[in-house]
């Protein structure tokens, strides 16, 4: 199974990540990550979606969503055409023998070190999933106390936008 | 113009607006603002059914009839959840209606009220599409566009939850609102493209069968099909919900396909080299053992839906589109490419199976009456301009099987989910929706055991629906296959043991009904003719048939159609065994 990355542009309304979600799950498919925000226009939210799915069962779930009436537009964007970004905050045991070390591994990765306390500091990192990973895994020996991580968001590469059509659209209707 | 007046009344002018005629419903608490105003419409007739179901599928009945789309009322909480059924019942079968819930108050939505339901959480995968309102302003908008959306593109099933404070807010009108979809797009017009791929391979293919679906006639398009059927000489099977979109004494018709499909039907999907399908789904009632489906085939599909596209079965020539713009546009491009397929072979092969294995049925010896038999006389003496409603079972089968119907539409049953009680409420829509024509009922004594209270409704509200019982006391079908897959252990079938209960006859009269039963071969006729002269009020026949009558052919669930029966181990011989 392959991954895929779907940005889709939905209406700004309430219940749509609902019925998004729903549909995955009611068509047996696992989304891996999700993520959903407001874009650059007010009635417009993205959400990006990352599934592990073959090509024929991914090409009948962008149908079936394509269905969603509040859908607006589903792009498949490929890993090297689009910058993804993931966001993740973790809390590692630091006192001030190890701080140090956890330190220079921050500045690394290009991490941020958000807050500090006497036995652990927690630490903001961004990145692809790969390079999360692999900050997690240098951090491990330390003792990870605490990690959150956000769903991937992601964007095409190069001048084109994939919200101007949909704007269009909406305009009509309004 | 705008006018100044509450949500309940923007409601029912919208209503009126759309063009509704008819709504079925029941009131209560939540709902009870819009029933107000609605008391006096003068264009809205609301029907008083005896339960919520009976309403969703009286709306459906009505829809299918008329083309137009049913409406159908309930308040929040069991109201709505009585809808439940209905709605996923016309989501699978694609019938335009539209389902107004009310909800409670909105400061109350989310505290577990008396009587809420998220209704619009709980229908998301059965409709279409459905929306919550609890502003005033937006009730006449989301009205016209829920009938928009029911009504075009592939037609479903839409709801409208609003909630009691918005039906009592005041609140500004007029119409027509602006629809905002933006994201509600139906392609209807076929790419030029593959409908010339498709005349391609109509002209290439040596065994190509027309596969017809309900799509077709919701796209009315019976017409364009027998001009393309004729033109081509290509034959055409249609399925459970195309009866009569192709006539059943043309001799192009090849039967029902599937499950308890004829041998010819199916064998013509079998044995083609070439499947056009037609707002079809390629459903597995049809298929049987998809990877052993029409092997030799390829496929064009067309509809409307494009995610019905090789959803299934992968298709050679996808078309997404309108059928009667496909038909149309197909009857053009095969005129224009003047070829013509060469199909003498495999004509010589279908009318070989026809001959050979025509459907058929087994009499007894006791004198006791065959099912089918009911049906041969029923379509004889009603004739093919008469409606049939059936529910769920063997008597659906039989229906389907053994009346000849001769017009599109005048089959209406439930197909994708099968809601057995389907019949008696449908056929009440049906009858309001076309006062003029004849409507029988055909169900069985278990599903007309789960709906004929409104036998009340239209005997109060003067619609004569005439219902014959296919009585063998028994859920026969699931009986059937207890005889066939599960050594004849009868567990919990037998629904009249050891008494027959109810008796038909009294329930009917106890309903305001005429009652009427027959037990003999030889009373058929006089029974069904005595039923066809009232007129003025419901008719209900008890026909008391034999229980071990069998639906045959029969596909067995799960198996390949290359291994239909045609009564129980037996096998027809197909022909070309080589190719």
């Amino acid at each position: 199974m392959s991954r895929h990355t779907l940005s889709v542009l939905v209406e700004n309304r309430p219940g749509v990540l609902a019925r998004v979600s729903a549909l995955f799950s009611r068509r047996g498919f696992n989304i891996d990550s999700l993520a959903v925000g407001p874009t650059e226009h007010d009635d417009i939210s993205r959400m990006t979606i990352v599934v592990s799915v073959e090509e024929l069962p991914l090409e009948q779930v962008t149908k079936q969503l394509n269905k969603l009436v509040n859908v607006l537009k589903i792009v498949e964007l490929d890993p090297n055409q689009s910058v993804q970004r993931e966001l993740m905050l973790i809390k590692v045991k630091a006192d001030s023998e190890s701080r140090s070390h956890v330190l220079e591994l921050v500045n690394l990765f290009r991490a941020r070190c958000v807050d500090v306390a006497a036995d652990a500091v927690t630490i903001e990192v961004t990145g692809t999933p790969d390079k999360l990973e692999a900050f997690v895994k240098v951090l491990e020996p330390f003792g990870i106390k605490e990690l959150v991580q956000s769903g991937m968001v992601a964007i095409g590469r190069g001048a084109r936008s994939i919200t101007d059509r949909s704007l269009r659209a909406l305009d009509r209707t309004a | 113009m705008t006018e100044r007046m509450t949500g309940a009344q923007a409601l029912v002018r919208a209503l009126e607006h759309v063009g509704v005629d008819t709504v079925f419903g029941i009131p209560g608490g939540a709902i009870l603002p819009a029933y107000d105003p609605l008391y006096d419409s003068t264009k809205v007739r609301h029907v008083l059914v005896r339960h919520e179901q009976g309403a969703g599928h009286a709306a459906e009945g009505y829809a299918q009839a008329t083309g137009k789309v049913g409406v159908c009322m309930a308040t929040s909480g069991p109201g709505a959840t009585n809808l439940v059924t209905p709605i996923a019942d016309a989501f699978m079968d694609s019938v335009p209606i539209v389902a107004i819930t009310g909800q409670v108050a909105s400061p109350m939505i989310g505290t577990d009220a008396f009587q809420e339901a998220d209704i619009s959480g709980i229908t998301m995968p059965i409709t279409k599409h459905n929306f919550l309102i609890t502003d005033a302003s937006e009730i006449a908008r989301t009205i016209m566009e829920a009938f928009h959306i029911a009504s075009t593109g592939r037609p479903g099933p839409v709801l409208v939850d609003i909630s009691k404070d918005a039906l009592q807010a005041e609140t500004t009108f007029s119409w027509p609102p602006t629809m905002q979809l933006p994201g509600y797009r139906p392609v209807t017009r076929p790419h030029s493209k593959q409908i010339r791929e498709a005349a391609k391979l109509i002209a290439e293919s040596k065994r190509p069968v027309l596969y017809v679906g309900g799509g077709v006639h919701k796209a009315r398009a019976s017409a364009e099909l027998l001009q393309l059927a004729e033109l081509t000489k290509i034959p055409v099977v249609t399925t459970l919900m195309a009866r009569g979109t192709f006539p059943d004494s043309h001799p192009q018709h090849m039967g029902m396909p599937g499950m308890h499909g004829s041998v010819s039907a199916v064998g013509a999907l079998q044995k083609s080299d070439l499947i056009i399908g037609l707002g079809v789904r390629f459903d597995d009632r049809v298929t049987g053992d998809l990877s052993s489906f029409a092997p030799y085939a390829k496929v064009v599909h067309a509809d409307i839906d494009p995610a019905e596209i090789s959803k299934n079965r992968h298709a050679d020539v996808p078309i997404v589109g309108d059928c009667k713009e496909v038909l149309t546009d197909l009857i053009a491009a095969v005129q224009a490419s003047g070829q013509k397929g060469d199909y003498d072979e495999w004509w010589a092969t279908l009318n070989g199976y026809k001959q050979t294995y025509p459907l058929g049925y087994d009499t007894f010896d006791d004198g006791s009456l065959a099912p089918q038999y009911v049906m041969e006389r029923l379509s004889a003496i009603a004739g093919p301009d008469t409606y049939y409603v059936a529910g769920v079972g063997q008597h659906q089968m039989w229906a389907s099987q053994f009346i000849d119907y001769e017009n599109p539409g005048t089959f209406i049953n439930s197909g994708g989910a099968g809601t057995m009680g389907f019949a008696v409420p449908a056929a009440m829509g049906a009858k309001m929706g076309c006062p003029d024509a004849t409507v029988w009922a055909i169900d069985g004594d278990g599903c007309f055991q789960m709906t004929n209270q409104e036998l009340a409704t239209c005997a109060l509200e003067g619609v004569p629906i005439k219902i014959a019982i296919i009585n063998n006391g028994n859920l026969g079908m699931v009986r059937q296959w207890q005889t066939l897959f599960y050594d004849e252990r009868y567990s919990n079938t037998n629904l009249q043991a050891p008494r027959r209960i109810p008796d038909f006859v009294k329930l009917a009269e106890a309903y305001g009904c005429v009652g009427l039963r027959c037990e003999r071969p030889e009373d058929v006729d006089a029974v069904i003719k005595k039923a066809m002269e009232i007129n003025d009020v419901p008719v209900v026949v008890d026909f008391v048939v034999h229980e071990d009558a069998m639906v045959w052919p029969m596909v067995a669930a799960g198996t390949s159609n290359d291994d239909i029966k045609i009564a129980r181990d037996m096998a027809p011989r197909w022909e070309n065994e080589d190719e």
